[in-house]
Order: C-alpha cells, then structure tokens, then sequence
C-alpha cells in the first residue's frame, strides 16, 4: 500500500532547507512509519531533488515523525529559477511511498 | 484562571480580509494578530521606502485597518501586527489618520522600531550562515538587514496602552506571545511559559493553516466550506494552557490532524525552536480534540533564550529570465520534449550567459523533477518551462526570448507562449549580538 493511505503530510521551508511531516492517522501504525519511513528512504526517493543530508525526527506522542532535507531547494526560495520554489507540493511525492504490511515488515 | 482569546486576522500579506472581520465580529476575542510579513518582504518593503519615505509598509495596511478599526475600538479589540514591514512608523502615522477618518480619534498607535540593523552588521562584518561570505562581501547588492525582535517591546507597548501595535520585523509567534505577556504578566525568564506561549503562537501564525487551509485532499482528508474559511482562535490561560478554535458556522476544521500538520510547519528540530525570547521544545507536545472544532495543546516547554538574534539580510542575487510555450493533443508530450531541445541549443548558440538553467515540462516533472516523476503517465497537455539565472537583465530576457521564437520556428501547434525577467531580491541570514539591536516603542501623534 502507499503511505497515503496511512499517513498525512506538510511541507514548510526555510531558507534552502525543506521540512515534511509525516504523521500518521491511527496511532496504531506509528511503528510502520518507523520501521519503514527512514531517513536514506526519503533522501533516495527525492533523488534529484535534495542534494543534502536528510534527518529525521521522531514525535512519538504524535505519532508522527519530520524530516529536514538540506539543499533541497534550488538555492532558496527567495532564489531558486523552480516553478514551485517553496516546494510545498514535496509533501505529496513522499505520500507515494511504497509501504509494506507483511508480518515481518519486509 | 485567567484567560484571552486571540484572533489570528492574516497568514501571509495577500490573505483574506473578511476572516478577519469574521473574527472581530463573532469571535470574542481581546487581541487580533495580523502576520503579513514574508522573509524576502522586509528587502522589497525597504526597495520601496529607497524611493518614497512615507512608503515601505503593507500595501493592504489601509484595507485591513478600514475593514477592522471600528469594530476593534467598539469592542475593546487590541491589533497587533507586523504590517510596518520596512517602515512601522509611517504604517503608525497611516494607521492614526485612518483612525481619525474613521471617528476614532483616541485610538492609541504604537510603532516598534530598531529591527533595522544593517549599520550595526555592516560594522561588525558577520558571516553569512547559508553560504561563504561576510555582510561586506555583498557590497553594493545588500539592501537590508532586519533583526527577528521578540516580543518584549510589543508587550511594553500594550502595557503602555497602545490599542495598535505595529512592528517591522519581529519573529510570527513573538506577535502572539506579546499579548499573553501583557494579559498574564509572564516573566521574561520564565522559560517553559514562553515555550509554551510560543507553540501557541506558531499554531496561529498562518491563520488559515491550522483551520483546514492547505490540507485539503478529497477523499482522504476532506474540509467543509473552503471558500468561507474560519481563521482561528487561540484561548491561552494565564499558565499557559491551549485550546486551538475558531468562530462557530465559519468554513473549515479544527482537529488533531490540522493541529498536528501546523506544528511541524517549518520546523526543524522540534525539540529547538529558536526564537529571540526562547528556545521553545515542541516534542512533548500532547493534541487532544476535546469537542468540536476545539483542540486542546499542552506539554510545550523551553529553554534559555540564546544571546543572539537571527537577522534576515536582502540582497540583489541575480537576474532570472524565464519562457513558457504550450503543445496539446496527440504527440503533445513529444513536441514539448523537441521544443526543450531547440532552446537548449539556441542557447548554446546564441551564447546567452547563464550559471543555472532549467528544462521542464509543466504537467510532467517541473515540480519534483525526472526521476521522481519517472513513472507517470502521458499527459494529454504540457506547458514547456525555461528558466535561468543571469547576471544582468539583458541576458534574462535572451532566454525567455529563445522560448517565444519557438511560434515560428518550433515544433507544431505550440500555443500561449509567455516569458519574463526580472532582478532577484534574495534573503540569507546573520547571527547578530542581541545587545546590538535597539528596539524601541514609539506612539505616533502623541
């Protein structure tokens, strides 16, 4: 299944810096996004996109988890020549996920 | 326990008047906050006080007031805002004589000045934090360094008896947490207060954000009366307690799911929110829905405030030009990949002088780029996208020039060209000894 279906999303931006949230709907999947939402996932899904590091944190009351993706935003936003320079439509990329609800997570 | 209502009246400088007056009208609220001020925005603001003095403030300043003043001074409604952009005094002074205009000549308008500190960054030469380089080393192409004011003096200016307030540049939830300084008499080191008083601020800022804007997805997340948006309300208790809500019969949603989204806006490390009065920690926040469209928010907590202050600097980055052409129908996709082609190597021939250039198909992968886009399917439309970055505004116009002659001399049926150019005002950041910024509280007309 896709994250989508499971989890809901927001970009924000700072400077060339972008920052999703990924929080799941019912807390009982929490340990899906987890196990699976990592942070080398998300940087080799934006491939293309963010030339930096990715880092995750985790808001385990939230169920939810945010990831801050350095370089990832053409320059900045008050710079970049991209149509969609806050990259706000990023949250939606990352809601194509592939997530797997096999027992053993694989 | 005491408590007060706040309105957020604005999320960004464009946004929605009616809300606002929504709020004032039906939404018991003591204070009503008004965020306009973009991070690039102060930069532009100051281009425009360069060439009027009475200018460089909000241009819909005057709207706003009119449309909200008299029902604010009816009901005892105090305005806090950053409407002042470059130029608060002159906002001030606008604001006083729209006040008179009104009826309301005992309204009592306050102006925060002192976040502009470019002679104190240029003085001490700080590096910029987003790339290598020093304030001098922009030379002529600095246009302005604003410091993120917190919100002590906007508070004193409550205290005071201001029933506007009016600031440049100061920090999103510092327009929230002067309020709740005022009401509670918080203390200025009392740490986990003002984290919490932050997390509340945050959550307000974008107004429409926490009440069902920018969240819609239909079928997965579907918000009610988007076209009548409610904005919302923050009803803070003197110990910090948070109920997130908004006016009842408006437009949207307040629920965990829109609380939640809103707290991680923009943040970074949820545990170090930097903010000039605190370094507030959201990650033991807890969100509850406890009724409908009401949201309670607890556990935020903070740390010492850091001896610094972030400071947007503006400066003229360089020149971006920019060409659009449509292709429609069968072979669409097609025809707009030749036409990227064509302008790729026009611009090679032609030598146009650009360090950065994109090549894109609107409807394919001009958002997220190929290898994300890889697997969608045939679009029955694409608009071709050109941009590039120059030195000068001569050679930015050579690109979206180079996308136009694609009429004539491009691949068939291209429809709607459009191209642009202009100078770019980018942003970066210094940190700047916080001693070194001097805000003060000015009343107009007293």
């Amino acid at each position: 299944m896709k994250l989508r279906e499971i989890a809901h999303s927001r970009t924000g931006d700072k400077g060339n810096i972008s920052n999703i949230s990924v929080i799941a709907y019912d807390a009982k999947h929490y340990p899906l996004l987890l196990e699976q939402v990592t942070a080398a996932r998300v940087k080799s899904h934006f491939a293309g996109v963010v030339q930096g590091e990715v880092v995750r944190y985790e808001l385990p009351n939230l169920s939810a988890l945010n990831f801050v993706m350095d370089q990832a935003l053409g320059g900045g936003v008050t710079r970049s020549l991209a149509l969609d320079a806050h990259g706000k439509s990023l949250s939606s990329a990352l809601l194509d996920l592939d997530i797997s609800t096999a027992p053993d997570g694989k | 326990m005491r408590t007060i209502r706040i309105g957020s009246g604005a999320g960004y400088s464009g946004d929605r008047i009616e809300p606002a007056i929504e709020l004032a009208e039906k939404g018991d609220i003591q204070y009503l906050v008004f965020e306009c001020l973009g991070e690039r925005t102060v930069a532009l603001a100051q281009q425009a006080r360069m060439k009027n003095p009475d200018g460089g403030y909000d241009p819909l300043l005057e709207e706003r007031m009119r449309a909200v003043l008299p029902i604010c001074a009816a009901k005892g409604i105090k305005i806090v805002t950053n409407m002042g952009a470059a130029n608060p005094e002159a906002a001030a002074r606008k604001t006083a004589d729209i006040a008179r205009s009104l009826g309301l000549p005992s309204l009592k308008v306050a102006a925060i000045v002192g976040d502009d500190v470019l002679d104190a960054c240029k003085a001490g030469d700080l590096p910029i934090m987003e790339f290598d380089g020093t304030i001098k080393q922009l030379g002529n192409r600095l246009l302005s360094a604003n410091a993120y004011l917190g919100a002590g003096p906007m508070a004193q200016a409550l205290v005071a008896g201001a029933d506007i307030v009016i600031t440049g540049r100061a920090s999103d939830p510092a327009l929230f947490l002067a309020p709740m300084i005022h009401a509670f008499g918080w203390a200025m080191d009392d740490w986990n207060l003002l984290g919490q008083g932050t997390v509340a601020g945050h959550l307000l800022e974008c107004a429409g954000q926490i009440t069902g804007g920018y969240f819609a997805d239909p079928g997965y997340k579907d918000v009610a009366d988007l076209a009548r948006l409610g904005f919302p309300i923050g009803e803070v208790g003197e110990d910090g307690s948070l109920v997130i809500t908004k006016v009842a019969g408006s437009g949207g949603a307040v629920t965990a799911q829109t609380c939640k989204e809103q707290l991680l806006y923009e943040v970074h490390d949820p545990a170090k929110y930097f903010q000039p009065d605190v370094v507030a920690d959201f990650s033991q926040v807890r969100i509850e829905e406890i009724g409908p469209d009401r949201v309670r928010v607890s556990g935020g907590r903070g740390a010492r405030r850091t001896d610094t202050l972030k400071v947007s600097v503006g400066y003229v980055d360089s020149y971006i030009g920019e060409g659009q052409i449509s292709y429609a129908g069968p072979g669409a996709l097609a025809r707009g990949r030749l036409a990227l082609e064509i302008v790729r190597e026009r611009l090679k021939l032609t030598n146009v002088a650009a360090s950065e250039l994109r090549f894109e198909l609107v409807g394919v992968d001009s958002l997220h780029g190929p290898q994300v886009s890889a697997h969608a399917g045939e679009p029955y439309e694409v608009r071709v996208r050109i941009s590039g970055r120059t030195e000068n505004l001569r050679e930015a116009i050579r690109i979206g020039n180079e996308v136009e002659t694609l009429y004539t001399n491009g691949p068939a049926a291209g429809g709607g060209a459009w191209k642009s150019a202009r100078d770019v005002v980018a942003v970066a950041s210094v940190l700047l000894p916080r001693e070194l910024a001097k805000p003060q509280v000015r009343f107009v007309g007293a």
